[in-house]
């Protein structure tokens, strides 16, 4: 079996304890979170497992990358810890299990990763994915699986990642470009973590867009406007992506404005929250990173993670803020018309 | 041809009768697992008079007569066991009044749900019906004759508890109004303060007469409406997080799924409950109700609230919804039926045991969906089963899973739902004998000859 690669020595040399002094739903001073943290390294129980909204925040937090996110979902699997109910977890299980249906386009070496999701197909039309729109890899078969860190399933992971890998290596994809955080992070942040080896390339979409923005760059037209950013979970995954957000947005003239819930201080979209916690936490979270939104005068939400957008895209629009998709900006700001809507 | 073919011409014109094998291979039969039985004639009238007409005709020629709707109970009520005329009741098709103050609309006796809700949201956006799960062809009045059930069920009662008013052509010929029709202009009641007779007509599946115009309560339709998804996997608290939802008094209808495909269904008990309001502050004081009724379950775990993304939302908010239909063809070859029990939904657990327990036994794919009835008094619960019709085994394991199905349901307090001629034998079995003298009697009484719709509540 994969087991976690951490290295407790970091944690005891660590001053900080930043993966939850920083944490944003959990108050803790300094002396308290490396108390709690102690209790988590050693197995012992801990509040901390219980009152993880598992935002996935603390895997970006960390200074030393010692996946201090992964090791508190093992510990909460260990413990038989819940985050959600149990049937919403077994639904999970369930429904992303591969089924030997295999849904692919005339893949080729380089494809495209709609993940689970079918709106990538809406969203993956026009220039900037003319050469690449029909390889393209989607369903159970290629499912990342990283939700299951919300579920408290790292077993699920572990047993479900090396068959996927496998699927898409099967289809002779040597450089996968990934639509979706989640999958990003998995091949270069959770599978790393545990030993699975990864046989192909992952490229982000940012990376993507970007340097297709660049070959079309005769054709943008800078849309001059305010945008609010909402950063998603698996984004703590791959901060290192993080500045392809400021360079698209500096490419087609969109200003992304500083709000007190942006970049490391990112709210999370809560729709998990409302399912582990209940609404009460859940609608204070996005109210109060909406109400930044508004204060900052954004015109546009531009989201990155389409569970995001199921969560706020309809609560931001009706706040006046235009909610739509990084895909869609940059299609935009080519002259084509987005396809989603509110 | 035979006298009594010409005679039907006489009433409704050539074009809208035929005693064609083509005509009588169709209305011999319903999709559902009864024997198929060709009747003589099939006859699509225009009005009341001409219904009027070719009943006393079939009392004169002592030949049975079977109304049909769109055919879609799957129980072989409209399939004609003693052949006769097949009335057709499609051509009577209009909406008649919609009196938007009182509140209720007046159809004829084969207007469609289809018809009546885009009607309604056309003209009258502000009132609705409650729209059943069947396909949109099934019409109003055979819903309300077999006491179907719809989206307003939970707040309101069955549908033909949302009956206001009958215009009925008894057996015999005599053209009769039910309820305060019968003395007044207004549709609005059925019974009271009179005497109730419409109990004389539902539930008798045409046995007692034919349904003519049929006067239906309207209800408020609110501006938006919402649906959540609440997830338990332990059957016995199905009841209780129902009737702490019904308790709530807002909750528009709950429905429970109990299925094993698709993936995300299995091991779980999938409760849909709907809410409607006129704001975002009404849906948003609904939506912290529901959560709060069933906030015990979510801290033991044992149930949650889950996100629902727009490619759930869209089908679980379709009305009617076309879940049943994708059922029905699981197997291929578009076979499916379902016993469906009324039932207290205490018996939940017992039944949806019993539900996997025949699947297995006789390896069919199932599904059941329970629908809340009037705030909890009781549900509809489904078996159901899908066959290949091209596989004779198949649809023979299901139909011995359907009746054992019916015979556990009556065992454990249930009453069999629009039962076919079987399960009313069963029924009538069990039946108070003064109960079934009863029944023989107003049958009698109404229907000396005997024409109408024989085989069906056959009391003696």
């Amino acid at each position: 079996m994969f087991e976690l690669s951490f290295d407790k020595r970091k944690c005891l040399a660590c001053r900080t304890c930043d993966c939850l002094t920083k944490c944003q739903y959990i108050d803790l001073d300094r002396d308290k979170a490396r108390l709690e943290w102690q209790k988590i390294i050693k197995g012992e129980d801990s509040f901390v497992l219980e009152d993880c909204v598992t935002c996935y925040a603390c895997e970006e937090y960390c200074p030393s990358g010692n996946h201090p996110f992964y090791l508190i979902v093992e510990r909460q699997e260990e413990k038989g810890i819940l985050p959600s109910p149990r049937p919403i977890i077994t639904m999970w299980i369930n429904q992303c299990e591969p089924v030997g249906r295999f849904v692919v386009g005339m893949v080729q070496e380089k494809a495209l990763s709609f993940c689970f999701l079918p709106v990538f197909n809406l969203l993956v039309r026009g220039k900037l994915f003319e050469d690449i729109a029909w390889s393209s890899i989607f369903g159970q078969e290629f499912f990342c699986n990283a939700v299951y860190l919300h579920y408290a399933k790292m077993s699920v992971i572990k047993d479900r990642l090396p068959r996927i890998v496998e699927n898409i290596e099967k289809q002779g994809i040597k450089e996968l470009i990934c639509l979706h955080d989640e999958c990003y992070g998995t091949f270069t942040s959770l599978a790393p973590a545990y030993g699975i080896e990864v046989p192909f390339k992952p490229i982000h979409y940012y990376e993507y867009l970007y340097d297709k923005l660049k070959e079309y760059k005769d054709e943008i037209r800078p849309l001059n406007v305010k945008v609010a950013y909402q950063r998603n979970c698996s984004a703590r995954l791959v901060p290192e992506t993080e500045h392809f957000v400021d360079d698209i947005l500096g490419l087609i003239g969109a200003d992304r404005v500083e709000r007190e819930y942006d970049r490391e201080n990112a709210l999370c979209c809560a729709e998990l929250i409302r399912m582990a916690k209940g609404y009460a936490l859940a609608d204070d979270v996005q109210k109060r990173n909406i109400d930044d939104m508004v204060k900052v005068g954004a015109k546009y939400c531009v989201f990155n993670c389409p569970a995001c957008w199921d969560s706020l895209a309809e609560k931001v629009a009706k706040r006046g803020i235009k909610p739509i998709h990084m895909i869609e900006i940059c299609k935009l700001a080519i002259g084509e018309k987005p396809a989603l809507e509110v | 041809m035979s006298d009594l073919y010409e005679a039907l011409v006489k009433i409704v014109g050539e074009d809208y009768v035929s005693n064609q094998k083509e005509e009588r291979y169709f209305y011999g039969r319903d999709p559902g697992l009864m024997s198929p039985h060709e009747p003589d004639y099939v006859v699509m009238p225009k009005t009341t008079e001409e219904i009027q007409e070719i009943v006393r005709l079939a009392n004169k020629e002592k030949t049975p007569v079977v109304p049909k709707g769109a055919g879609l109970a799957l129980t072989g009520l409209v399939i004609p066991q003693k052949g006769g005329i097949v009335l057709d009741m499609k051509r009577m098709e209009r909406i008649l009044e919609v009196n938007e103050k009182a509140r209720y609309v007046i159809v004829e006796g084969g207007t469609t749900h289809g018809v009546l809700k885009s009607y309604l949201q056309k003209h009258y956006p502000t009132l609705r019906h409650s729209i059943p799960d069947s396909p949109p062809i099934a019409t109003v009045v055979a819903n309300a004759m077999i006491h179907g059930q719809g989206r307003l069920t939970q707040q309101r009662g069955f549908n033909s508890d949302m009956v206001s008013g009958l215009e009925v052509v008894l057996p015999t010929g005599e053209i009769c109004r039910i309820g305060s029709c019968s003395v007044s202009s207004y549709w609005f009641s059925k019974g009271a303060p009179l005497p109730d007779l419409t109990g004389l007509f539902l539930g008798w599946f045409g046995t007692t007469g034919i349904i003519t115009k049929l006067a239906l309560k309207l209800y408020p339709c609110k501006k938006i409406r919402d649906v959540m998804l609440f997830l338990t996997d332990r059957a016995e608290l199905v009841p209780d997080i129902v009737l702490k939802l019904a308790h709530s008094e807002m909750m528009e209808d709950i429905v429970i799924s109990a299925q094993p495909i698709p993936l995300r269904f299995k091991g779980n008990f999938y409760i849909l409950v709907f809410i409607t309001g006129d704001s975002g502050e009404e849906i948003e004081f609904k939506r912290k109700m529901a959560w709060d009724a069933l906030w015990e379950y979510f801290e033991s775990r044992d149930g949650g609230f889950v996100s629902i993304t727009p490619d759930m939302k869209a089908p679980m908010m379709a009305m009617p919804s076309k879940d049943t239909t994708r059922f029905a063809d699981v197997r291929k070859g578009g076979g499916f039926e379902y016993s469906g029990p009324i039932a207290p939904i205490e018996t939940y657990p017992d039944f949806v045991r019993k539900l996997e327990e025949l699947a297995s036994n006789y390896n069919l794919s199932y599904a059941s969906a329970a629908r809340v009835i009037d705030g909890g008094h009781c549900m509809m619960f489904s078996f159901s089963y899908t066959f290949n019709r091209a596989d004779p085994d198949e649809m023979d394991r299901a139909k011995k899973a359907l009746d054992e199905a019916a015979e556990f349901s009556l065992e454990h307090g249930g009453v069999i739902w629009k039962p076919n001629i079987d399960e009313q034998k069963m029924m009538m079995a069990r039946m108070d004998p003064n109960t079934l003298n009863l029944m023989g009697k107003i049958k009698e009484l109404l229907d000396p000859n005997g024409i109408m719709n024989p085989g069906n509540w056959e009391t003696k």
